[in-house]
């Protein structure tokens, strides 16, 4: 048992009829940390979120919220956390600030700290100017950032992200992630879902990838890394003689029979670009093409279940030099 | 308390923002007051058996009628309001916050209440304009409006655990569709004596003759007899039937 444990889930099981969803989950996630829970469409992420925020009962195991039983002391529980969820759950006939307000009331907040409080949060998510009209005219973006800022309205120890960033864009997805930046920052702990590898690697502290409701992996967006088979730059050439000359360069065989390009193991980050450039510059080699291969989810599903994710999940990046 | 009351502001800020529903459940009541006082009016005011029967009388006769006929049609309104609640997200919220259970349940019940008793004002408005002359004193009116007052809230609470328990938006709609009868096969708009034995049995039984019994006495001085005691029963049983079974479709629906 973690002393300084935020949440604490034991044996953590649920089914929905015969279907067992979670089967014997574990996890501990410190305090002022964040956790993301990793892991494609059914691997029972959002019912862990679900069963965490109070809103499904579990089937067995023992979980602590902020030191209190979520079996015995619910309340105790939901008085500490928040959750926003990838529907979103605003009013959607109120505006802005009056969903921020009906949050102050049933927080019993004062009036003037209600006032406040909801004007600093609107400031801060940048939503001051869509403050006094109904979400139907905000972007997927506003929507999830007043979704979270109504979970704030109580100053919660342990907030919940169910797939904070799914169907935005990628702008919006940055704005979202400066914002639990921020919440980390401010001590909170959080739990997170996602679907991509990257998101995790941004945000978390520690990763768990989940299957079929059990944790198969555990550890930094590193130690994750390193179990599945590296990243891999993509070099191609204008022609054989330049192909040759960078494959002494740089020691390694051609990528495949009769192609022009040479796979070169690395992580992919500038540093490596950088320093694998500088050395075909030496060997007076021009690159024709460049194409970065980083594991995403799929890589590290595959590599730690044997089989491919069941639904198809993509971030894959890629980068192509002009 | 403090939370339902918080949520009664909720509700009540969304009914007058989008009064559509408010509205409809006022319009019907008012459509059948004038479709019945002039076009049935005539006819059924002579079969009523007093001295002088006529449009003016059958309108003395049919308002209480209307003003259930009202209340059912709030009922409908309000299964149809937490029915469309259900289905937001926010209901979610509420769930994993520190908040008492039922008061986002209160918070519908009330501000049905409160819309109907607006509606039902329109009515009575409607009814006095076209000619209505209650000799009701002021303290008659009060005791209408607590009749009334006690009758929304029972419909409410029931109606609530009927859009609770629909699981669309659509069948939300039509199960309290059967309560829009009822003042029917009562004594709303014709006398149950005039009904043939087994739907009369019915009509002197059912909870709404009581209590239209009971408005009209106070109205217009018909005999109140131990009406007013058998609707607050019926209100008291419906009512509680309403909150319990309510709350525990409330408790056992699934959060998404």
């Amino acid at each position: 048992m973690h002393p300084t444990a935020a949440i604490e889930v034991t044996g953590l099981r649920k089914s929905f009829g015969t279907k067992a969803v979670l089967d014997g989950l574990d996890l501990s996630v410190p305090e002022g940390t964040v956790f993301a829970l990793l892991g494609p469409n059914g691997a029972g992420k959002t019912t862990t979120v679900d069963i965490l925020s109070t809103l499904t009962p579990a089937d067995g195991g023992e979980v602590r919220i902020a030191g209190h039983d979520l079996h015995r002391e619910p309340e105790a529980v939901r008085a500490a956390i928040a959750l926003t969820g990838q529907f979103s759950a605003v009013d959607n006939l109120l505006t802005g600030r009056e969903n921020l307000r009906l949050m102050s009331d049933l927080n019993h907040l004062g009036r003037q700290q209600g006032r406040r409080r909801a004007a600093a949060l609107l400031e801060r998510f940048d939503l001051a100017e869509a403050a006094d009209e109904v979400p139907a005219t905000y972007s997927g973006g506003m929507r999830r950032r007043l979704d979270l800022a109504m979970g704030l309205m109580a100053d919660p120890r342990v907030v919940f992200l169910d797939e904070p960033t799914t169907g935005l864009d990628p702008r919006s997805c940055r704005a979202m992630w400066d914002v639990v930046r921020g919440l980390v920052a401010d001590g909170v702990t959080i739990l997170l879902t996602t679907q991509y590898l990257e998101e995790a690697d941004q945000l978390a502290d520690r990763i768990g990838v989940l299957d079929a409701g059990r944790l198969v992996a555990e550890g930094t967006a590193g130690e994750l890394k390193r179990m599945v088979p590296g990243s891999s730059v993509r070099l191609e050439f204008a022609g054989p003689e330049p192909l040759a000359r960078a494959a002494t360069a740089l020691g390694v065989p051609p990528a495949e029979e009769g192609a022009l390009a040479l796979e070169v193991p690395g992580d992919g980050s500038v540093a490596t670009l950088k320093s694998l450039l500088a050395r075909l510059d030496d060997a007076g080699v021009d690159v024709a093409g460049l194409t970065v291969d980083t594991p995403d989810l799929d890589d590290v599903f595959l590599a730690l279940t044997g089989r491919p994710t069941p639904a198809e999940v993509t971030a894959r990046a890629r980068w192509h030099s002009p | 308390m403090n939370d339902s009351a918080t949520m009664l502001r909720r509700n009540l800020k969304r009914a007058i923002r989008y009064p559509g529903l408010t509205l409809i459940v006022a319009a019907l009541p008012i459509v059948f007051l004038l479709l019945f006082v002039y076009v049935f009016g005539g006819t059924l005011g002579a079969g009523l058996g007093l001295p002088s029967g006529g449009r003016a009388e059958y309108l003395a006769y049919v308002v209480p009628g209307i003003l259930v006929l009202a209340i059912t049609g709030g009922a409908q309104g309000t299964a149809i309001g937490i029915a469309m609640d259900m289905t937001e997200g926010i209901i979610a919220r509420f769930r994993t916050m520190s908040i008492a259970r039922a008061s986002v349940l209160t918070g519908h019940v009330l501000g049905a209440v409160i819309q109907t008793m607006v509606g039902l004002a329109l009515v009575v408005a409607v009814a006095l304009l076209i000619g209505f002359r209650p000799d009701a004193n002021a303290v008659e009116w009060l005791a209408v409006i607590g009749v009334l007052t006690m009758t929304s809230f029972a419909l409410s609470w029931l109606s609530v655990a009927m859009g609770l328990w629909t699981k669309t938006v659509e069948a939300a709609s039509n199960l309290p569709m059967p309560l829009m009868l009822l003042p029917f096969l009562g004594s709303g708009f014709v006398p149950v004596a005039s009904m043939p034995a087994g739907l009369r049995w019915f009509a002197e039984n059912q909870p709404f003759t009581p209590i239209i019994e009971t408005v009209r006495g106070l109205l217009t001085g018909t005999a109140i007899g131990s009406s007013a005691t058998v609707a607050t029963a019926w209100c008291a049983g419906i009512a509680l039937a309403g909150y319990l079974w309510a709350r525990r479709t409330y408790e056992r629906r699934p959060a998404r």
